[in-house]
């Protein structure tokens, strides 16, 4: 009999095309996603060298970053982005790149439209110019963020030199609370094993909650793991991501469906296979998170207190964590409860598809954004918000105060007009609260949908679970 | 081809912060740029200016004794977030050949493998003495062909590395080339087989 294997190990072995040295292979990567701001220099490189793409429709191409949420019946307004986003149409239409059009419904943030098109399917290798690619792997997809080298290397050669990762077995046991979402559980993880806790792995996430999860909340956990430093997260593909894909317009259909279908439920971990390292969480214990700081590592449960750093003895770690406090304006051993926000941001690869928008216009529905807050809501895809308006989302969050906007990246990586202003702060629903992540000098404060739109009701980062209950 | 790494000798620059994110070493606004110019003008750009864009006199980059420094010793977690390759090249750009470091985002790695930048893991204590001698002036240099790693003609390390690693680096090879030039047939190969196990990944070629 054959060594048991892990989920990773199954994807690994199956896509190296050969080993390099004891650690390094290179492994045949079978999707690519592209968008405007990562793949400018990789068609460079391949222009450079009239290599030509090794196999076109293994790529799907669609702006998101730099583009704005407003104004789409108008050009972009700033000309860099403009430029850049024109520099996309022209390089995939040179390579004959399938392309997803600003003006087309399905655009979106790569990790919204990929899924959503059934582009990502389990078994696959998928890499992507974008860290959060670990997204995909909610669908048994091993799933990589690259640098623009490597978007060029695979749209020349369909390969990557990787090094195999080590595996990290993270358990949810038990039962959330109410009030606790995926969000949080990614937030728990990343406090409890910091920031670069997880580098080298390949994490893969287990036990009842997840298996309970939506695929949204499975993206949701995938896409923060390289907060906790690991490329690459996994979640075993099972009924309920099988349900999730079928009938979307890029999946297999007839027979090859059934035929993938087979081989997808042969990729689960087996029963006795080794992790090289287990980390569990214990679901009941979660409370809703926030972050503090300037790392998503900076994360307390919505009833703690702001560290204090002459508690920390590593003198780096103090000195750090007086520099985020300070960046963040906030003060040592107060509760982060009550602290007031100037904005809210309802949105990105994270927590910018339908469900979280529910989730959110369960708290805002017959309520207002406090008169000071700025509150927009950015679906992830167009498809999303159409969604969305035909369950009238849009109007709840329009009557409340919010601004409903066109999909994008926006206030996540704040490459377009969507931007704090120095010293603002945000209740964000995103993934990098890091120094200037939002607008230079902006402060984030990273939390679940639920908690963004309370923040934006009330105007002060707020416990979900003790807001009032409507009569 | 990336510029070629033989040996090389500087000061160094202390940076021992902890988690200095790609956001920091490059902050995204500056990712809308469509070239390779201009990448040392952007890098750390938040921390080297203030909002009016004066420079800042006490940011370690800014040291009128360290601008032709080739080594950065970095903190844990240096490289962090964001997969942006802009950081590699910014550091480059602005002349850094060598990082020093606990350890580095996993991207970043990657991507420093592909433009030339030597990263170098030691253990906490380690990189926390050589930041002490960064501060103070010490001479850092690197050898590639010996493989050694020394600090004021006291060798602090061995470069680990296989002879290909090596001679990537001092050929400024990329990547990219030696994949194409080596490795085409492999993948041909395997794509041959892949093709017939997972077949409802080709049905539109």
């Amino acid at each position: 009999m054959s060594k048991p294997r892990t989920l990773y190990e199954k994807l690994w072995d199956s896509h190296v095309v050969r080993y390099l040295t004891d650690e390094t292979a290179l492994l045949y990567v079978d999707r690519h996603l592209l968008h405007e701001v990562s793949t400018p220099q990789s068609f460079v490189a391949l222009d450079k060298r009239g290599c030509g793409v090794h196999r076109p429709a293994a790529n799907l191409a669609v702006p998101d970053h730099a583009i704005p949420t407003r104004h789409r019946d108008q050009p972009i307004a700033d000309p860099q982005a403009r430029a850049q986003t024109a520099r996309l149409v022209e390089n995939v239409e040179r390579y004959g790149i399938p392309f997803i059009p600003l003006n087309d419904i399905r655009q979106g943030i790569v990790h919204v439209m990929g899924p959503e098109q059934g582009f990502t399917l389990p078994g696959t290798t998928l890499a992507c110019g974008d860290s959060h690619t670990s997204t995909h792997g909610a669908f048994g997809t091993l799933a990589f963020g690259v640098g623009a080298s490597e978007c060029g290397i695979v749209m020349a050669a369909q390969a990557l030199v990787q090094r195999k990762a080590r595996t990290m077995a993270v358990r949810i046991e038990g039962t959330l609370s109410p009030g606790v979402s995926a969000k949080d559980v990614a937030l728990a993880f990343i406090a409890k094993v910091g920031i670069n806790g997880a580098a080298g792995y390949a994490i893969e996430y287990l036990g009842p909650v997840v298996r309970g999860f939506s695929m949204e909340a499975r993206m949701t956990l995938c896409n923060m793991a390289i907060e906790a430093g690991a490329r690459v997260a996994l979640v075993a593909p099972d009924d309920i991501t099988f349900d999730w894909l079928k009938g979307r317009p890029m999946v297999p259909k007839g027979d090859l469906w059934d035929q993938a279908v087979s081989y997808w439920r042969s990729l689960p971990s087996d029963e006795a296979a080794v992790f090289d390292r287990e980390v569990t969480l214990d679901a009941g214990g979660i409370a809703p998170h926030v972050t503090w700081g300037t790392s998503p590592e900076d994360t307390i449960a919505i009833d703690g207190m702001v560290p204090d750093p002459e508690t920390i003895e590593d003198e780096q770690r103090r000195a750090r964590l007086s520099r985020a406090l300070d960046y963040m304006g906030l003060l040592p051993g107060r509760p982060i409860a009550g602290t007031p926000v100037d904005m809210v941001f309802i949105g990105s690869c994270t927590n910018g598809r339908l469900v979280d928008l529910e989730a959110a216009a369960e708290i805002v529905k017959g309520r207002k954004v406090a008169p000071h807050v700025q509150a927009l809501v950015v679906p992830g895809s167009g498809l999303v918000k159409q969604a969305a308006e035909e369950k009238g989302l849009d109007r709840i969050f329009i009557d409340a105060g919010f601004e409903w906007r066109e999909a994008g990246c926006s206030m996540c990586v704040a490459m377009n007009d969507d931007r704090l202003k120095p010293g603002q702060r945000c209740a964000s629903t995103s993934n990098r609260n890091f120094e200037g992540r939002q607008g230079r000098g902006g402060r984030t404060h990273l939390l679940s949908p639920a908690m963004a739109a309370a923040a934006a009701i009330t105007g002060t980062i707020t416990d979900i679970r003790k807001l009032e209950v409507r009569s | 081809m990336s510029e070629p790494l033989v040996h090389v000798a500087s000061q160094a620059i202390s940076l021992p912060d902890p988690n200095v994110d790609t956001d920091i070493i490059f902050p995204a606004r500056f990712l809308l740029k469509i070239d390779r110019d201009g990448m040392a003008d952007c890098l750390f750009h938040d921390r080297r200016f203030d909002a009016d864009g004066v420079e800042r006199k006490d940011f370690p980059f800014n040291k009128a004794d360290r601008q032709a420094a080739k080594f950065l010793v970095a903190g844990p977690g240096f490289g962090c977030g964001s997969s942006r390759e802009q950081a590699v090249w910014a550091l480059t750009d602005w002349g850094i050949r060598v990082v020093i470091a606990p350890d580095f985002g996993d991207i970043f790695s990657g991507n420093a493998a592909k433009n030339g930048l030597l990263l170098i893991r030691l253990d906490k204590e380690r990189v926390a003495e050589l930041a002490i001698k960064a501060e103070r002036g010490a001479i850092f240099s690197a050898d590639i062909p010996g493989r050694s790693f020394t600090v004021d003609n006291e060798e602090i390390c061995r470069l680990d590395m296989n002879d290909e690693a090596a001679e990537a680096f001092m050929e400024g090879w990329e990547e990219i080339d030696i994949i194409l030039n080596r490795e085409r047939e492999h993948v041909a190969a395997f794509e041959a087989v892949h093709r017939t196990r997972q077949p409802w990944l080709f049905a539109e070629s």
